[in-house]
């Protein structure tokens, strides 16, 4: 069934009787060619592409819940490639590329919004630092702006110019980046995806690996054994878990990040903006909520919860910031897990195990990398091969002295 | 017609008039009204639109759970979204206005959107709005959030202050109905540490909006002389206005204390709002419950509110707009409702009792097994459609409908911790179940305990409990004689029909949403709520979510608990960012460091910079410099050419001492440190257990088991850190002590030729300052200006001859006096950290901009200095293959191949014919600044194979500014490479 | 959060710096056979529990010590904390 405005009037002319299930509730079946373990974004992407663009026709995707209920459900929506180093920008843009084009590819409207994403910088080294990036952004064939004082004030006017604790001294502008609603990738994909004959399992909850020789068969579930040519685990938040059931330990720690949404505000704020000198980044959703975050709460955790010290870190920086927000009201808080990796930066890789693939390490930048994440995952499961642009994200980069560290504060999971 | 609705009784100061306004209408009230009790008073049941459709809607609630009554509260920069005009407390001269409409709110332009609701049903627009691609941010987006919002911000600063506190109790009591007064008597006289908070300004709780008595007297009477009681009890904190707002890790609550929004502004200097933080050992929540609507078609006309709430706009405010009030019930409560209603002489139309064993012994009409299948009266209701129970139909005319569908446990703050509420079929509903929170226990309405004397018991039997954990014996407070009726209830959560029936009235959510998200798949619970946007509204769905999932199980043919649960998150009820914040905003935003000399800085003119939390002088302009640059190479040129003067007080200090002090140093910097002899400084590379460089100073042996180390301003607490790490994680056994002595020591740099001439006039004469008897990276203690204990250091980051001295930090401006004096005759200045910027990227030093966490020694060109003989922290993994490529990026010199031409900082060097992109790239520039010395633009870099490529001419490309520079790749030691100049 | 501080009683986690798993503690030697291994282990694999975690804390607005908290990543309780001096040399620490 294709979604369009004509069905839509369609259906409401005739009492919405034509509607069918998004995507099927299909019993899994004794063996696929490939098993995703994950119904995140990531998971749903991977099945999505590897249906549409790689021909796989005997794909299923497992997920222990409901899907879309890991981080894809629980971030703050943003999407952007504004990164510095060489492993990372291409993988991003990438990703970028593929959110303009999302929507009419898989027929369901995600709302990608590209109202710009500006980063501040308050210090003449932050502004260097990000003139850097800008230029590799450039060099990469990006769009990215450099804005001085002036510049970020035609942007946003209401910040703190007068009366900051750290004044604003410019920002690095990516026009291209924005907002996306984050339900509707997971189900756009499991849609597409479910279309084009993937089996998407839910509440189906790996409790381990078979492996013989050497060589991954399959998956053991809480609805039985799962044959399959080959796995890909996605299931970031999770990864430590997931894998430690084929035995392998991970350069990942899992954190708890929260997340914040206030009350529903008429149109306040121009697209997505970052505080340099605080924890706190901001944007308005069609609904008017403003969402936002920031740092890490910093200790390890699974309890998808945090605790006050952040939340009032983070509305410091957001009054330091924008003085205005003030007498809106925080309406809700939630925690998500990330797979906090060593350096901040992600793997898509395959691992010791044969036909035993992992996707993970996403820090808390998972969201947007959801399409490029879930094509490079594909490419890699269908020809055993890293896609182009995802050839730096290896396991065995910490081992070689090749780390990919966007923040350049080493191997410390809660930095990143 | 003032206060046409008021009718007798009630908790209100009739003694006192208040004057209001809403939309621009005058009104009066009195006090202990709230905004929507005062408006009901005065006739008016219209306050609000809804989210999507514009719908008219007028209070569902009389509390903290209310979708609909939703204002913007006064005006200019205190102007305030959303607020509830059922908890808002009513002030002489409040002013308020209805929100989210275009023209009046009678004739509300978007409600437009209500007679397109057949095409905006759930989730419609994840299948519209496609085509063409350029439109969504153009035109469908722009006007989706134009509809969309509630209520707006004055985009004005807050003026208001707002702080935060801490306390620690033996039991937070969370609530204070009939539960939480008896247990907060309970621990209060046992003598524990009791905090009583209530998110109401008046304690007591439905006590307050009953007509129930306690034992001899009226349970507001009961509630006032509790909390009497218990304001005078010295060990029992009462904190009305006060809003637990979430449960978080080891019984840390945080709470909103409302200090000032009962008034029209804050007094002078005082918070508007209070965020606590409180510790408590035990705590105990008793927040009632909530009623629940039951839904049918056009169950949201203004007028239509639950049973509950009507009787506290009866009881407690004397407010009923209406002559006729009809009633709707699947529970005992619905009576309660009609015989206090008639008990005030207001005319109930018929109770309209869903159960066929409905009782009749009121003096009112009861249309048992009856339901209401439609509402008339789009700005305030007209009539009720009621089907009977022998199926045939009647109209009710009434301008009330008091709707009960049984009460939901407040069970929020159980799951802030994740816990998940269960199932209670007496109930029909959730209760507090599963694994609390440790130190948590639920008494009262919240447990499900739906008497008044159950709530009594259960709330002192659980002080009691909650005590005898913490060793303290109670004994439960005497109860007064109270209600004990069953709650007798057949559920229903709506009733079957054509048309919409309302769940989530602010995100208009309708049961036909429920059942089309079911038709297509989104049958979780959370894919319910996300898909159809059921319970994400301000009220986080406390009146709707439970019928939300009832429908959903219908669809399902599942039972209500196996269809889901319905959790919460904090806040309980939403909390301002700003209270959040704190007095953390603005310039208080973080603490603000200054150094000895800033004073003195400040009397000169001095422009600051902030570096990190420090403030330091960046330049001094002199009278007739009106660029920075001029400020700043007189700096420089004054400093190369005679003297100049430097406050490095926020350089990291650290003490190190103990007999295996040099060993210890010997691990922690990758260069040898074990056999540096006493009297001398060496320059110490510090890596992190991944080979990057962590930071660098300099380290001085002042003894044979004492050593000072410096480290950079901005990684001083970090080091520190790293060090007490190695010494108490990895060499637990190793001698040696170590202390931060960052504010202990103020300290100077003095460079430039003249320096030995100028500090030969402070030190006193006992100590030799020449060459030979204090040469370069020599150190010693020392005292100045007769007597003074002090340190100097022979070292220099400038390149000159200069010295470090440090002082005890009081003695900081004296001292930067005393040098500016002796300087006088040098012409000496004072320079700031744009010249002491200059002169390293002169002298070639590697600083911030170059230390970014990514570098190694190799990358420095000091890959030598990692000795190969320890094991010092970040000498192996620094072998790894990927960071001794030979291409490797090293540091190194630019110049402008034309030195009239100019680059800056973050440009990336391309070859000079090849494209400028991403695999040409051949590094980057880090630090740039115009040298006066040498009369051009000088910089330093990072480029691959660096160190082989001097004389090479590349690009420095800049497309973000759009500039490109041809550059020459030089030495890094643009002034004095032999290093002359610092030994002289 | 609160920490049992074994010498000062419980202290708000805010007093503390969070650092990560107590296993970098046991850091090896970088002069032994197959160093490169070792450190590559020992800096950047984690075993991630979902349950009781061995964790260092600092207490760096307090004493200034180094604390293992036993800790459960799932639910945060804290079932102990001790000197991480303490730990260290039970772990065959010394100079």
């Amino acid at each position: 069934m294709r979604y369009s405005g004509f069905k839509v009037l369609k259906e409401a002319l005739t009492g919405h009787k034509g509607w069918r299930p998004a995507w099927r509730d299909p019993e899994p079946k004794a063996h696929y060619d490939i098993v995703i373990v994950g119904g995140g974004g990531h998971g749903l992407a991977t099945a999505y592409y590897l249906a549409k663009v790689f021909s796989q026709s005997s794909v299923a995707v497992i997920e222990k819940g409901w899907i879309g209920g890991g981080n894809v459900g629980r971030n703050t929506t943003i999407i952007r490639s504004n990164y510095l180093l060489d492993g990372n920008e291409p993988f991003y843009e990438f990703s970028m590329k593929l959110w303009e084009g999302l929507e009419q590819d898989f027929n369901f409207n995600a709302m990608v919004s590209q109202r710009g994403v500006l980063n501040l910088s308050h210090t003449d080294s932050q502004r260097d630092a990000f003139r850097r990036r800008g230029n590799a952004m450039r060099l990469n064939g990006v769009d990215a702006e450099l804005l001085d004082t002036e510049g970020v004030r035609r942007i946003a006017p209401f910040l703190n110019f007068d009366s900051a604790r750290f004044p604003i001294k410019g920002g690095l502008l990516q026009p291209r980046g924005g907002t996306v609603r984050h339900d509707a990738v997971a189900w756009g994909y499991a849609r597409g995806a479910d279309s084009r004959g993937v089996d998407i399992i839910q509440n189906c909850e790996v409790t381990g690996f078979r492996i013989e020789n050497g060589q991954c068969r399959g998956v053991e579930t809480t609805r039985g054994f799962i044959g399959a040519g080959k796995v890909g685990v996605a299931v970031a938040g999770s990864s430590g878990q997931v894998m430690a059931k084929a035995g392998l330990r991970l350069p990942i720690e899992s954190h708890v990040l929260q997340a914040f949404v206030s009350e529903g505000l008429k149109p306040l704020l121009p697209g997505v903006i970052t505080y340099g000198a605080g924890h706190f980044y901001v944007s308005q959703s069609d609904k008017g909520g403003l969402v936002f975050g920031g740092d890490i709460d910093g200790y390890n955790s699974y309890a998808q919860r945090g605790n006050l010290p952040v939340v009032e870190d983070v509305c410091e920086g957001g009054m330091s910031l924008m003085p205005m927000i003030g007498r809106a009201r925080l309406l809700r808080m939630w925690g998500g897990i990330m797979d906090m990796s060593m350096d901040g930066s992600p793997i898509i890789d395959h691992t010791d195990i044969g036909g035993l693939y992992f996707n993970g390490g996403w820090c808390y930048g998972g969201f947007k990398a959801t399409p490029a994440s879930g094509w490079c995952f594909a490419h890699l499961l269908a020809t055993d091969r890293p896609h182009d642009t995802a050839t730096a994200y290896r396991f065995d980069r910490f081992r070689k002295g090749l780390m990919i560290d966007e923040k350049g504060v080493g191997a410390q999971p809660n930095l990143h | 017609m003032s206060q046409s609705h008021r009718i007798e009784g009630g908790l209100i100061d009739r003694t006192r008039r208040l004057d209001f306004r809403f939309d621009g209408k005058s009104y009066q009230g009195h006090p202990g009204d709230t905004l929507a009790s005062a408006l009901m008073a005065n006739g008016v049941r219209l306050m609000g639109r809804s989210f999507k459709y514009h719908r008219p809607r007028g209070p569902l609630t009389a509390g903290s759970e209310e979708p609909n009554a939703l204002v913007e509260l006064r005006s200019g920069a205190r102007q305030e979204p959303n607020t509830r005009a059922t908890v808002a407390e009513l002030y002489d001269g409040l002013d308020a206005r209805s929100q989210n409409r275009i023209g009046a709110l009678s004739f509300d332009l978007l409600a437009v959107n209500d007679l397109m609701s057949p095409f905006l049903a759930a989730g419609f627009y994840y299948k519209t709005f496609m085509w063409p691609k350029a439109f969504w941010e153009k035109l469908y987006e722009p006007m989706i959030r134009r509809a969309a919002g509630l209520g707006s911000l004055s985009r004005e600063t807050d003026p208001d202050l707002y702080d935060k506190g801490f306390l620690h109790c033996d039991l937070l009591v969370i609530g204070g109905g009939p539960a939480g007064l008896a247990a907060a008597l309970t621990a209060g006289r046992a003598g524990a540490d009791v905090i009583l908070a209530d998110e109401d300004f008046l304690i007591g709780g439905r006590l307050n909006a009953e007509t129930l008595t306690l034992g001899d007297t009226s349970g507001a009477v009961w509630a006032k002389a509790s909390a009497a009681e218990l304001a005078s009890l010295p060990n029992v904190r009462l904190m009305p206005r006060t809003t637990v707002i979430g449960a978080f890790d080891h019984g840390i609550h945080g709470a909103l204390e409302r200090n000032a929004d009962h008034l029209p502004s804050p007094a002078a200097g005082k918070p508007r709002q209070t965020l606590w933080r409180i510790y408590a050992k035990r705590s105990l929540l008793c927040a009632g419950a909530t009623e629940r609507p039951i839904a049918f078609r056009n169950n949201d006309r203004p007028g239509i509110l639950l049973g509950a709430a009507l009787r506290s706009y009866a009881n407690r405010w004397a407010a009923v707009p209406a002559q006729e009030v009809a009633i709707f019930t699947n529970n005992d409560d619905g009576h309660r409702t009609a015989a206090d209603l008639l008990a005030k002489g207001v005319r109930v139309a018929a109770v309209i009792d869903s159960r066929s064993d409905a009782p009749k012994t009121g003096g009112y009409e009861v249309l048992a097994g009856a339901v209401v299948t439609d509402a008339a009266g789009r700005l305030g209701l007209k009539s009720v459609t009621v089907k009977l129970a022998n199926g045939e139909t009647k109209t009710i005319p009434c301008q009330l409908l008091a709707v009960s569908g049984g009460w939901n446990p407040n069970v929020h703050l159980t799951c802030h911790q994740r816990g998940r509420p269960v199932w209670d079929a007496a109930l029909s509903s959730f209760v507090p179940g599963g694994v609390l929170s440790p130190g948590l226990s639920v008494a009262g309405a919240a447990q499900g305990h739906m008497s008044t004397a159950a709530c009594l018991r259960s709330g002192a039997e659980a002080a009691v409990a909650a005590l005898s954990d913490l060793g303290i014996t109670a004994h439960s407070a005497d109860l007064p004689e109270a209600e004990d009726a069953p709650y007798r209830i057949t559920p229903l959560y709506h009733v079957p029909g054509k048309g919409r029936a309302w769940l989530d009235q602010q995100n208009d959510v309708t049961v036909k949403d429920v059942k089309l998200a079911h038709q297509e798949g989104y049958v979780s619970v959370e894919h319910l709520k996300r898909y159809t946007t059921l319970g994400m509204a301000t009220d986080q769905g406390k009146t709707a979510n439970l019928g939300g999932l009832a429908v959903m199980a219908e669809m399902t043919g599942k039972s209500i608990p196996e269809t889901g649960t319905t959790i919460f998150r904090p806040p309980y009820t939403p909390v301002p960012i700003a209270a959040f914040a704190g007095r953390s905003s603005g310039k208080d935003f973080r603490p603000t460091r200054l150094t000895p000399s800033h004073h003195w800085a400040a009397r000169q003119g001095a422009v600051f910079v902030e570096v990190g939390m420090w403030m330091r002088a960046q330049w001094f302009p002199r009278p007739g410099e009106t660029q920075w640059r001029q400020s700043v190479d007189r700096e420089v040129l004054a400093t190369r050419n005679s003297v100049g003067i430097c406050d490095v007080t926020t350089l990291g200090k650290i003490d190190v001492q103990g007999s295996e002090a040099a060993e210890f140093l010997n691990r922690i910097y990758a260069n040898a440190f074990a056999k540096l002899p006493v009297g001398k400084v060496r320059y110490g590379l510090m890596l992190r257990e991944d080979g990057m460089v962590m930071d660098d100073g300099t380290t001085a042996r002042l003894a044979e088991d004492h050593f000072v180390m410096t480290t950079t301003t901005a990684n001083a607490v970090g080091v520190y850190r790293h060090m007490e790490f190695c010494r108490q994680c990895l060499w637990p056994d190793l001698d040696v002590q170590i202390i931060s002595t960052t504010e202990a020591w103020a300290q100077y740099s003095v460079a430039g030729p003249n320096a030995r001439r100028l500090l030969q006039k402070i030190v006193d004469p006992a100590h030799d300052l020449s060459n030979e008897a204090f040469p370069y990276m020599g150190c010693a203690e020392i005292t100045v200006c007769g007597g003074l204990r002090a340190r100097l250091f022979r070292i220099s980051f400038s390149g000159e001859l200069a010295y470090e001295i440090a002082v005890p930090t009081r003695y900081g401006d004296a001292l930067m006096q005393r040098l500016v004096e002796a300087g006088a005759e040098f012409d000496a200045v004072v320079y700031g950290t744009e010249a002491l910027g200059v002169m390293r990227i002169e002298k070639g030093h590697a600083a911030g901009n170059e230390l970014n966490g990514t570098t190694t020694a190799l990358n420095l060109g000091m890959g030598g200095m990692v000795s190969k003989k320890k094991d010092s922290i970040g000498s192996t993994l620094s072998e790894r293959e990927g960071l001794k490529r030979a291409d490797a990026l090293v540091l190194v010199g630019f110049r402008p191949v034309n030195p009239a031409e100019s680059f800056t900082a973050g440009s990336h060097f391309i070859a000079r014919e090849a494209e400028a992109n991403a695999a040409n790239d051949q590094g980057y520039m880090t630090s740039v600044c115009f040298s006066p010395s040498l009369g051009h633009i000088i910089g330093l870099g990072f480029l691959k194979n660096g160190a082989a490529r001097k004389g090479e001419v590349l690009r420095a490309v800049n497309p973000v500014q759009d500039v490109e520079t041809l550059v020459e790749v030089v030495s890094p030691h643009f002034i004095d490479p032999e290093g002359e100049r610092v030994r002289a | 959060m609160l920490i049992p501080h074994p010498l000062l009683g419980p202290r708000d986690s805010q007093e503390f710096t969070y650092l990560g798993d107590a296993r970098l503690i046991d850091r090896p030697d970088g002069l032994a056979e197959g160093a490169l291994d070792l450190f590559h282990d020992y800096l950047y694999l984690r075993d991630n529990p979902a349950g009781l975690h061995q964790e260092l804390w600092f207490h760096e607005q307090g004493d200034r010590s180094w604390l293992v908290v036993t800790r459960d990543t799932r639910t945060h309780e804290i079932v102990g904390a001790e000197l991480a001096s303490d730990v260290a040399r039970a772990r065959g620490r010394s100079k």
